[in-house]
This record gives C-alpha cells, sequence and structure tokens, in this order.
C-alpha cells in the first residue's frame, strides 16, 4: 500500500515551505505546548492540594472562615476580596482578548491601549494578593499551646516583644467553639499564657493558627506559583507593549506576539477560575 | 480525503487580516463572554457566602462549583484563547492530556485519601 511516505511531496508543502502541524506558526504551537506542561503542573498541585484536604477532612480550615478581611475595614466579608480578585483578573483577560483583537485588524491604537489596560490589571492583582499574603502570615490575635496540648484562643493579640501583662484585661477563650466556652481572665489567664508551650499566630512554613501545617505550605506554593507567572506575564506583557509602541509588530506586518502573551495571560486567568474554586470556595 | 496541514485559508494564521465588521462580530462574542464569566462568578461568590459547608445542600452546591468551574475555562479557553477556531488535531492535542492523565490522578488522589482519612479519624487523640 502506497501510503504518504513513498509519495513525493513537492518541496513548497514542507514545514518552511508552507506546511505547518496544526496550521498554526512555530512559536505559537511551542506556546501551546509549554502551556500544557504549565497547566500539567498546576494541575499536580491542586490534586495534591485535594488529596491533603481530604485526608485531613474535618480539621482543614474552609476558605471563607479564612479569607473574610478587607484592607482598612473591622468585621466579617467572607470571599469578598478574593471575589474582588478574580474579577480584576477576569477584566484584564477580556482587554488581552480585545488587544489581541485590535491587532488582527492592524489597529496598533487600539493594542496600545487595551494592553496598557491589561497590565494596570495585572499589577492591581499583585497587589492584591501582596495584601493577602500579609495578613495571611501575620494572622488574627492567635492561641497558645499548654503543655497538656490544650488551646487557649487570645481575645486580644499581644504583640511582639511585649508580655501579657502589658496588655490591658488580658483574657483566653477556652474550649473555643464547643458546648462550654468560657472566659479566663486575670492572674490565670496570664499565668497560663507565661507557661504555654507555643503561642501560634498567623501563618509560616513549619505552623499556622488556621488548621494543619500543609494548609499553609499550600497556601504559600499554590498561590505564590500563580502569583510569580502573573508577575512574569506582567513583564512579558511590558515588554510586548514596548514593542507595539516602537511599532516593531506593525512593520513585521503583524500582531502574532500580542496572540501569543495573551494565550500566556488568558492562562494565567485560567489557572486562578481553578484556584478560586479548590482553594477558596470549597 | 482532504489534507487538513496546508494553509488555505485560516482566519487566525500569522497573515490574516480581520476587517472591521469581523472585529465587531468577534468584540459581540467577547462581552457576552465576559458578562457570562462574572455572571457566574458572582452566583459562585453568593453560594459560597450563604450557604454553610455541611449543611444539607452543600453537596449539591459544592458539585454546581466544579460545574460552573468547567463551563468558565471552556469559555476562557475556547473563545478567550481562541482554541476553538483552531484545527481539530490540535484541539485535541491540548487538551486530551487532561481527559486522560489528570481525571486519573484526580480519582487514585481522590480514592487514597478518602482511605486515609478514616485511618486518621481512627487513631486521633
Amino acid at each position: 500500500m502506497a501510503g504518504e511516505a513513498t509519495k513525493a511531496i513537492d518541496k513548497s508543502l514542507l514545514w518552511g515551505g508552507g506546511r505547518s502541524p496544526f496550521s498554526v506558526s512555530y512559536g505559537k504551537m511551542m506556546m501551546w505546548f509549554f502551556l500544557v506542561s504549565d497547566a500539567l503542573t498546576f494541575s499536580g498541585l491542586l490534586v495534591a492540594y485535594g488529596y491533603a484536604r481530604q485526608a485531613y477532612l474535618g480539621a482543614w480550615p474552609i476558605g471563607e472562615q479564612v479569607f473574610h478581611a478587607l484592607p482598612g475595614l473591622t468585621g466579617n466579608f467572607p470571599l469578598i476580596y478574593v471575589a474582588l480578585m478574580t474579577f480584576i483578573l477576569i477584566i484584564s483577560s477580556v482587554t488581552m482578548v480585545l488587544a489581541v483583537e485590535a491587532g488582527h485588524r492592524m489597529d496598533k491604537k487600539g493594542v496600545t491601549k487595551w494592553l496598557a489596560y491589561t497590565i494596570v490589571g495585572g499589577i492591581i492583582f499583585l497587589g492584591s494578593q501582596a495584601w493577602e499574603w500579609s495578613h495571611f502570615i501575620h494572622g488574627s490575635a492567635g492561641y497558645i499551646i499548654t503543655d497538656t496540648n490544650a488551646q487557649y484562643f487570645l481575645v486580644e493579640e499581644v504583640p511582639h516583644g511585649k508580655t501579657a501583662f502589658d496588655v490591658e484585661g488580658f483574657s483566653l477563650i477556652a474550649n473555643m467553639g464547643e458546648e462550654n466556652e468560657s472566659i479566663i481572665s486575670g492572674d490565670k489567664a496570664t499565668s497560663l499564657f507565661n507557661d504555654r508551650i507555643n503561642y501560634v499566630q498567623g501563618a509560616n512554613m513549619t505552623i499556622n493558627e488556621y488548621g494543619p501545617p500543609q494548609y499553609g505550605n499550600f497556601f504559600f506554593f499554590i498561590t505564590g506559583f500563580h502569583g510569580f507567572h502573573v508577575f512574569t506575564g506582567v513583564l512579558i506583557n511590558i515588554i510586548v507593549f514596548i514593542g507595539v509602541r516602537k511599532g516593531i509588530y506593525e512593520k513585521r506586518g503583524h500582531y502574532e506576539m500580542v496572540e501569543k502573551t495573551g494565550l500566556y495571560w488568558h492562562f494565567i486567568d485560567l489557572v486562578w477560575v481553578f484556584v478560586f474554586t479548590f482553594f477558596y470556595l470549597i | 480525503m482532504n489534507r487538513d496541514d496546508l494553509i488555505v485559508n485560516d482566519s487566525y494564521s500569522v497573515n490574516a487580516r480581520h476587517d472591521e465588521s469581523h472585529g465587531k462580530q468577534i468584540r459581540k462574542k467577547i462581552y457576552f463572554v465576559t458578562i457570562l464569566l462574572s455572571a457566574i462568578t458572582t452566583v459562585e461568590v453568593g453560594l459560597g457566602i450563604f450557604i454553610k459547608q455541611g449543611t444539607d445542600f452543600w453537596p449539591v452546591v459544592k458539585w454546581s462549583f466544579v460545574v460552573m468551574t468547567l463551563i468558565k475555562a471552556g469559555y476562557i479557553v475556547l473563545v478567550f484563547m481562541h482554541l476553538g477556531d483552531e484545527r481539530k488535531s490540535l484541539r485535541y492535542v491540548v487538551l486530551l492530556p487532561y481527559a486522560i492523565f489528570i481525571l486519573y490522578l484526580l480519582f487514585i488522589g481522590v480514592t487514597e485519601s478518602s482511605h486515609l482519612n478514616d485511618v486518621w479519624r481512627e487513631f486521633q487523640p
């Protein structure tokens, strides 16, 4: 059976002569291949997160109880801040796709405008994430662990370098969240605090006040890895923006570079959609 | 059989030009997807705030989160990254790895960790 292999193909049909696998340019195909591998990395991370969450079901913290603060405001606003971050990223994704669309019409002004909005959106998102990390690391008033392995939650935090005597009306909450929840104050509270083995406040790589240590680790790694993608995305967008301003792509005759960075930027939005659902909502 | 690896007339190839009316059509689609994504996110956040975990409704809400996320992801990949406009072969190369590997990874991950949770509950102090 004479197949393709034995058939003489005109040279102009080979790659470099107008023939291309999937009918896309080399750069775009490689961007897709990179995104496939990167998406598999993120999938692995999220599945690992799901594994830990399911294994510690019962002790694992719930997103809306951990993330309920807004900058500059006191009170309980579950998920509002994360939702805001999601909207920022979705809108910057939309401005990116509008930049790509303008590129197809060779509209240099349009590309410049929409790409600038995209960069601004990315920077706002990075700033929001910095605030969220800071809030997560500092935490609330925290709790102490005694030598009998009991937990007492602080009503008011003891600032770093200070003692319980420095806090006016220092008191602790025993049996937090249970029926016999009670408040301890006065000398008993201060002596409990002074005899503690650990004072857990906020989060670090070994312990956190929200739940199992893995919770903090996954938060730092998954949102950090995503944040690093946003950071590089903003950088690449700035480089392409300079290229657009200089008219490099205008001269080249097509704006495919905007399309390729656009793919990367949409991918970042795509990952955030999954992180938002599986880390914060479920 | 038609060969589909020849660049004949591809609206997203390097030298494709979109005229103003074509652009208008694409922008209309973009705005539609924007509204859809925002609406789904709003619904998700609303459900997340008002339905508490562990209530009777929670399992339904949890699975609706998964479905809504997949709808959002589908629109982002097929419209924003316009994979929907690419050749069928590229679509399969990009999407099939997930259908095969990640679904399987999810399955073994959930099975194994559920068992681990049973053991953990038993030996908890």
